[in-house]
This record gives structure tokens, C-alpha cells and sequence, in this order.
């Protein structure tokens, strides 16, 4: 099948429409095509509200502790490597993926304009490790996010669709003790949900704010925070 | 579900979905849990709307939960949101389980079984909020995009199957779903009040 016709097929992938060859044909083609990549994304979500359309339904009350309990016991087990013709497709497609993103990210690696892409994913992971340690609190913030904050300080603020910063200015967070707000890092947004992993503790009681700065951030806030969120 | 609200699901409330998966990729198995309580009545119906069958949907469900407990960590939250992930899962798990079954229906959606929830009430308002503005969208499409969008998503149609089905070409269908799902998106992207601002609101936490 042509290049063209592949692109042609995302659609319908997103709606789960192709048969096995055309499928696997497609997923071998979006590792290699940014677009397809980028179309996927958001026709997936729009197929997605489709499942919305539907009435909900409630499932029978079981099925809850019988989806816990194995996912306990796939835990419990050191579970050998599954047949391959045993992995379930929707599995296979997120390796797919997954593997796409991996290349992307390697792509970027190679070119220094993209740098900033590198530096996106590795603050991701940090803020992932922050979010999943044991010991973190998570502190609501209002319109949307939290800000999740470990025992010995480490921070990271999740914001949900944060517009981008206006033109010339970035966003910048602060920690603020005793009424003095210190600088905690500059970060841009746009995407659904930015995540940002503050470059200074944050002791309990603190103050963490956002506030709109000219570009490269300062290091005293000139503009009024349109985000607070205390510890105490 | 919604009865006893545990220190647990409590602690939870403050995390976005995105949040939650992070979490399950640490295998907690309360976050999938609570994973479960935002989206298993959504993943359900859909199942059941796919396969109407109780236990298949049933299947399909648990299969799809578990595939995401065990893939929680290939998650980007930069590449997609938790509820798309998780629902893409679902909805491949089904579709490839009626191709299976050949039990494929096609019926407009109008004819799904209502079964009032039962749920906390600021769920099952939020998902009727949502469940009509979908379907107003739907409605505004053109009867061959709908129709198109419908067979293949809800009844699990291959696009060779619909060509076949509908005795129309293969590009013909190609078009139909590539015009309607664009023309759905535009629908719904559509401004509406509230939702994409960013005001700072008083806190309610």
C-alpha cells in the first residue's frame, strides 16, 4: 500500500476498522510518519466520545474485586514472558505505540532544536516518580490539577489545560515561606495537562504560587499569582 | 460503589486520571481501583452497546483493565488523556471479541438499553451531560458519515465489511468515516462555556 493511502487509513483505525493485515500495516507505518502520529492522537479521542453516546450501564458488582484480584495475582507472580500469539491485541498496539514514541523521541535526540522535546519527557519522569511515591500528598488545585509534594519537599505541580503562556512571557512557580516567594523554575503549557517538577523544595506550610513572567522568568515576581496553593 | 467512601478512595479524589495511571504503573492496586470506579460503568456500557452479551462485556472489561495494569507505564500523558487510553483499550478489546463471536448488531444507538445508574448523582449528571452533547453532535452529521461511524464503532465493522454491507466501494466508506469523524471532532470542539478557560475560580478544596 502507498504512503498516501496509509494516511488515508488513520481514521478508520481510530475507529478499530481495519482488519489484522491493514492494521498491522498501519502500525508499522505510524512509527515511521509524525503526522499519522499527531492525526492518531486526536481523532482517537474524538472515536473515544462516541463510548459517551452510549448509556452507561452498571456492571455487576463483582466484576470489580474479580478485575483486582488478578491483577493481584499477575503481581504476586514473576510472570514469564507470555507467547507471543497469547498477547492480547490491544497490548500489542500499545507496544506499537509505544514504540513509536521511542523513535520520535530518538529522532529528536539527534536534532537540537527538538532539545526541548528531551527535557519535556525528562520532566515527565520526574514528576511520574514524584506522583507515585509512596509518600507524596497531593494538595488540590483550584481549576484543575494538584500539586503532589514527598516528605522531604520534592514538588511537582499537574495543571490541566493551562493555555500557553502569552507572547514574550513563560510561566514561572514559586515557593513562598514566611511571605518571600523564591523562584522555582520556569515551564511553558498548551498541552492538556502540563506537568512541572519544582526546582526547590517544598517545606510543609510553604506556599507554592504561578504567576506570568516576561520570557527567561525573574528572580522576584513582578505580576500577581493566578495560582496558590498552601501546604499548611 | 459510592456508598462508603473509604480514607482511601478519599485520598484519591485530588488525582487526575493521568495521575492515577501513574500510579497503577507502580502496580498500587487501589489506584486501579479507582481507576475502575471514574471509568467502569463507561467501559461497560460500551462493551455491552458492542458485544450485547452481559458476560462478554464482562470479559472485555476485565481484559481491558487488566491490559491496562499491566501497560500503565507505555502511558504518555503528552501523547493522549488517561480516559482516551483506557477506552481505546476497551473498545479494541470488544471489537475484537464480536469479530470473534460474530455477534455484531447494528442498531442506532437510540435503541440501547437505558438502564437508569445508580452511581454517585455528580457522575451520572456529568455523563448525561456528556452523553447528549455526543449525540446532539451525531445528529448534525450526514446521515452516510453517521451511519458509517456507527457500524464501525459500535457494531465492529471492518470498513471491507461496511463496503460489502452497504454496496459501496471501499474508498466511498474510507471517505465517509475520514469526512464524519473530522466533521464530529470540529462538532465538538465547538466552544462551549466554561470549559476551555482558565479563571482562577475560588477554591473549593
Amino acid at each position: 500500500m502507498g504512503t498516501a493511502a496509509l494516511h488515508d487509513l488513520t481514521a478508520a483505525y481510530a475507529l478499530d476498522a481495519l482488519d489484522p493485515d491493514e492494521r498491522r500495516e498501519y502500525e508499522a507505518h505510524l512509527a515511521r510518519c509524525e503526522r499519522c502520529r499527531d492525526e492518531l492522537a486526536s481523532l482517537s479521542e474524538t472515536a473515544t466520545s462516541l463510548a459517551y453516546a452510549v448509556d452507561a450501564s452498571t456492571p455487576p458488582p463483582q466484576l470489580r474485586d474479580r478485575i483486582l484480584a488478578s491483577a493481584r495475582a499477575e503481581r504476586l507472580n514473576v510472570v514469564p514472558l507470555r507467547p507471543r500469539w497469547a498477547i492480547p491485541a490491544a497490548a500489542a498496539a500499545a507496544v506499537a505505540i509505544a514504540a513509536a514514541i521511542v523513535l520520535a523521541v530518538w529522532a529528536a535526540s539527534l536534532s537540537s532544536k527538538l532539545d526541548k522535546e528531551r527535557a519535556l519527557a525528562s520532566d515527565q519522569e520526574r514528576v511520574a516518580a514524584i506522583l507515585a511515591a509512596p509518600d507524596a500528598h497531593p494538595y488540590g488545585v483550584p481549576s484543575g490539577g494538584l500539586l503532589a509534594v514527598t516528605t522531604n519537599g520534592e514538588a511537582a505541580l499537574v495543571l490541566r489545560r493551562l493555555p500557553p503562556a502569552r507572547k514574550g512571557m513563560t510561566y514561572e512557580a514559586w515557593v513562598a515561606e514566611n511571605g518571600k516567594p523564591r523562584p522555582a523554575g520556569t515551564f511553558d503549557a498548551g498541552r492538556d495537562v502540563t506537568a512541572v517538577p519544582l526546582d526547590l523544595p517544598v517545606p510543609r506550610g510553604a506556599t507554592v504560587l504561578v504567576t506570568q513572567e516576561k520570557d527567561g522568568g525573574t528572580d522576584v515576581p513582578q505580576h500577581t499569582p493566578f495560582i496558590t496553593v498552601n501546604t499548611a | 460503589m459510592g456508598k462508603t467512601v473509604s480514607a482511601m478512595s478519599r485520598a484519591f479524589a485530588h488525582l487526575s486520571d493521568e495521575a492515577v495511571i501513574a500510579l497503577i504503573a507502580r502496580s498500587d492496586e487501589q489506584a486501579l481501583g479507582e481507576l475502575y470506579d471514574r471509568f467502569g460503568r463507561v467501559a461497560y456500557g460500551l462493551a455491552l452497546r458492542i458485544l450485547r452479551d452481559d458476560a462478554l462485556a464482562e470479559d472485555a472489561v476485565q481484559e481491558a483493565f487488566l491490559s491496562a495494569w499491566r501497560r500503565a507505564d507505555t502511558f504518555m500523558p503528552e501523547r493522549a488523556k488517561a480516559s482516551t487510553w483506557l477506552l481505546t483499550i476497551v473498545h479494541r478489546r470488544a471489537v475484537d471479541l464480536v469479530r470473534r463471536e460474530e455477534r455484531r448488531r447494528a442498531e442506532p444507538i437510540e435503541a440501547a438499553g437505558d438502564r437508569p445508574g445508580d452511581g454517585p448523582a455528580e457522575d451520572l449528571v456529568w455523563l448525561r451531560y456528556e452523553r447528549e452533547r455526543v449525540q446532539a453532535a451525531l445528529r448534525q452529521l450526514p446521515d452516510q458519515q453517521r451511519e458509517a461511524l456507527e457500524l464501525a464503532y459500535y457494531g465492529g465493522f471492518t470498513q471491507s465489511e461496511l463496503a460489502e454491507r452497504l454496496g459501496q466501494p471501499i474508498g466511498t466508506i474510507k471517505s465517509r468515516m475520514f469526512s464524519g469523524l473530522g466533521r464530529l471532532r470540529e462538532l465538538l470542539a465547538e466552544p462551549e462555556s466554561g470549559e476551555r478557560t482558565w479563571e482562577p475560580r475560588p477554591s473549593t478544596t
